[in-house]
């Protein structure tokens, strides 16, 4: 467990877009008639979303009323669920970097080093330029090829020290470089080509 | 011998070709799948039962055992639930199917439900997965479109797929916390019985599967269970993607034959453990929660369910998390115990409580800042994690550490010593 609350500075109120309500209206009839809390996480990620990357408190309060929830039950999603972010972000970026064994074996403490050099030396505080903000965060999945750093919706993997900043470098200038493996890999098929269908993958490329 | 490739089920597994559906089609899948369908649903059942597939999930259980629990005659709608909340520390293979292969499953969760009765079916997908959800949803679309499922599709049961996705929390891969996420609610583990077969989502039957185990069903039903079942070793059968991460050359996700030695995989398929195989210090084969075992006792290993419990540890999800001698392996195994303490859902005291606990013990036992006593003090706290929890989370937890201990004692031991010493030793100088 990890102890998550409230920001102290919350902004009057909250609204969603009418793009984004017409959409959590569609969300919500996924789902049968009276368990429309079941939408309850998409919602607010997209409430977060269209918040510059953090949920404020009113957001979570009218997610509630769109949904008929306790106010309290929403709180509870909001602070169990980790990704949703209590306080202000980056405004170019917000770094998860993955640090559990199998991206700490292959140099993840070295990332989270370049992170508090270069972003701030806590996680979940905003560089001087407001530009940035980042948090070790457990294992992204992407394993194979570790270590790795996802910002926003997109994965940087098989990174060093050195790509990593140039990953930051690009996202600094607002030109975010592409994603996925920074040595050329594809995917997760082992380095220098694939051991297995060989012939497929020459012919698909 | 290993898997030909005449054999594999993820043939788009790196994303080499078109992931579309006209793509998937060139590959098989979706070819007069109506006529799976027509053989009704307790043939697909027990076709998947006689391919003795068993959940590629972690648990290995026999995916149509569990199919079968379904009742038959029930008033209430019955779900199938996909398991896509893939986070187990080392797991990276569920992302690949949903980004690369995305028809596989649409197709199994079609002939799954179907063979359940289920007319609705749920794919619970990490949030992290943002891309992984975009491709999927845009391969169910294309499904949509082409009739394939849908209401009046043209296999004649209808049909729905909704993408649903969680945001951050491992205690969703347990298959009941995820059914409480999917009803708006924390992840908290629920009590069994009721099994989600009896109650489930929103209390209805419901069966939860992983994405792996739904997508090798069309494969095992074109082609035979029989087919499926000559892979592999006796009840441990078929193909299965194994994740290799850590210490190893290239490492990579690869689809082989279950049973495959340990190092014949490694050098096959990643390029051999770094600096060779002499320099393999210590294996953990299924993900973080698997106890790790020591290089002395793989250079026979095959990787399959039986014989990696008989080891006292588990094929989980096929992870390798390989390390070599440079590997500090006390550290290695408390970033694992700090990911429990971060992950535990706190519903239960033993694990909440015991899983810092542990994490802070080894903390002090990476600097060696301990007493010797307090190894067996550890390990018989994480015998009172163990077994004690709602969930199998407190297993998964302790394992790791009870891995360390059975194993590396005398490593933790060893730096105790050293760091008496020291400190003996500036004592004198002082």
């Amino acid at each position: 467990m990890a102890v998550r609350r409230l920001h102290p500075d919350q902004p009057a109120s909250f609204a969603l877009t009418s793009q984004n309500e017409a959409w959590a209206k569609a969300t919500i009839a996924q789902y049968p008639p009276g368990r429309q809390a079941s939408a309850v996480i998409p919602l607010l990620w997209r409430a977060q979303e269209q918040h510059g990357g953090w949920l404020p408190e009113p957001a979570m309060r009218l997610v509630a009323d769109m949904l008929g929830m306790a106010y309290i039950r929403v709180y509870e999603i909001a602070t169990f669920y980790t990704m949703f972010q209590l306080a202000p972000v980056g405004r170019k970026a917000h770094v998860w970097v993955c640090g559990t064994t199998p991206c700490m074996l292959r140099g993840a403490e070295a990332l989270v080093e370049v992170c508090r050099r270069r972003i701030h030396a806590e996680p979940h505080h905003v560089s001087g330029d407001g530009d940035f903000s980042w948090e070790e965060v457990e294992c992204l999945g992407v394993c194979a090829n570790a270590p790795m750093v996802q910002i926003g919706k997109d994965t940087y993997e098989d990174l060093t020290p050195a790509l990593f900043e140039a990953v930051l470098d690009g996202y600094a200038k607002g030109q975010p470089p592409k994603s996925g493996s920074q040595i050329g890999r594809q995917a997760s098929c082992p380095e220098g080509g694939p051991t297995t269908l060989v012939e497929f993958a020459k012919a698909g490329k | 011998m290993a898997l030909q490739d005449k054999d594999r089920v993820f043939k788009n597994l790196y994303g080499f070709r078109d992931w579309r559906l006209a793509g998937a089609r060139s590959r098989g899948a979706w070819d007069n799948t109506k006529a799976l369908i027509d053989k009704g649903h307790d043939w697909i059942i027990t076709e998947v039962r006689n391919s003795g597939l068993r959940g590629r999930g972690g648990a290995g259980f026999p995916t149509g055992l569990k199919w079968s629990f379904m009742p038959k005659n029930d008033p209430r709608p019955s779900y199938l639930v996909i398991n896509a909340d893939e986070s187990e520390p080392g797991s990276c293979k569920d992302r690949e199917i949903m980004r690369h292969d995305p028809h596989l499953l649409i197709e199994g969760a079609l002939l799954a439900s179907f063979a359940m009765r289920a007319h609705t079916c749920y794919i619970y997908v990490r949030g992290e997965f943002f891309r992984e959800q975009e491709q999927l949803q845009a391969a169910i679309d294309e499904a949509y479109d082409a009739r394939l499922i849908g209401k009046g599709n043209v296999h004649g049961w209808d049909f729905d797929i909704i993408v649903h996705h969680g945001a951050g929390a491992y205690i969703c891969g347990e298959e009941t916390a995820l059914l409480e996420s999917l009803e708006g609610k924390k992840g908290l583990p629920r009590l069994k019985p009721p099994f989600p077969a009896s109650v489930g989502l929103y209390g209805a039957p419901t069966t939860v599967n992983n994405v792996e185990s739904i997508a090798v069903v069309p494969d095992i039903l074109r082609r035979g269970a029989t087919w499926f079942s000559g892979i592999g070793k006796t009840n441990n059968t078929g193909t299965k993607l194994f994740q290799i991460s850590g210490h190893v050359e290239q490492p990579c996700v690869v689809e082989e034959e279950m049973g495959i030695p340990l190092r014949e995989l490694l050098e096959r398929h990643a390029g051999g453990v770094r600096g060779g195989w002499d320099n393999l210090l210590a294996v953990i084969p299924g993900g973080s929660s698997m106890p790790c075992l020591p290089g002395s006792i793989c250079q026979d290993l095959t990787m399959d369910f039986d014989t990696l419990a008989k080891l006292k540890s588990g094929l989980g999800t096929a992870a390798i998390i390989v390390m070599d001698k440079s590997t500090d392996i006390i550290a290695a195994i408390r970033r694992i115990a700090y990911f429990y303490k971060h992950e535990s859902c706190g519903q239960c005291t033993p694990c909440r409580e015991g899983c810092g606990w542990m994490w802070r013990v080894l903390q002090r036992m990476e600097r060696g800042e301990a007493e010797k006593r307090e190894i067996d003090l550890l390990w018989d706290v994480s015998t009172k994690v163990e077994g004690h929890t709602i969930c199998a989370f407190g297993d998964a937890a302790a394992w790791p550490v009870q891995g360390l201990i059975r194993h590396f004692r005398g490593e933790i031991e060893a730096r105790i010593d050293r760091r008496r010493a020291a400190l003996k030793q500036a004592a004198e100088c002082w």
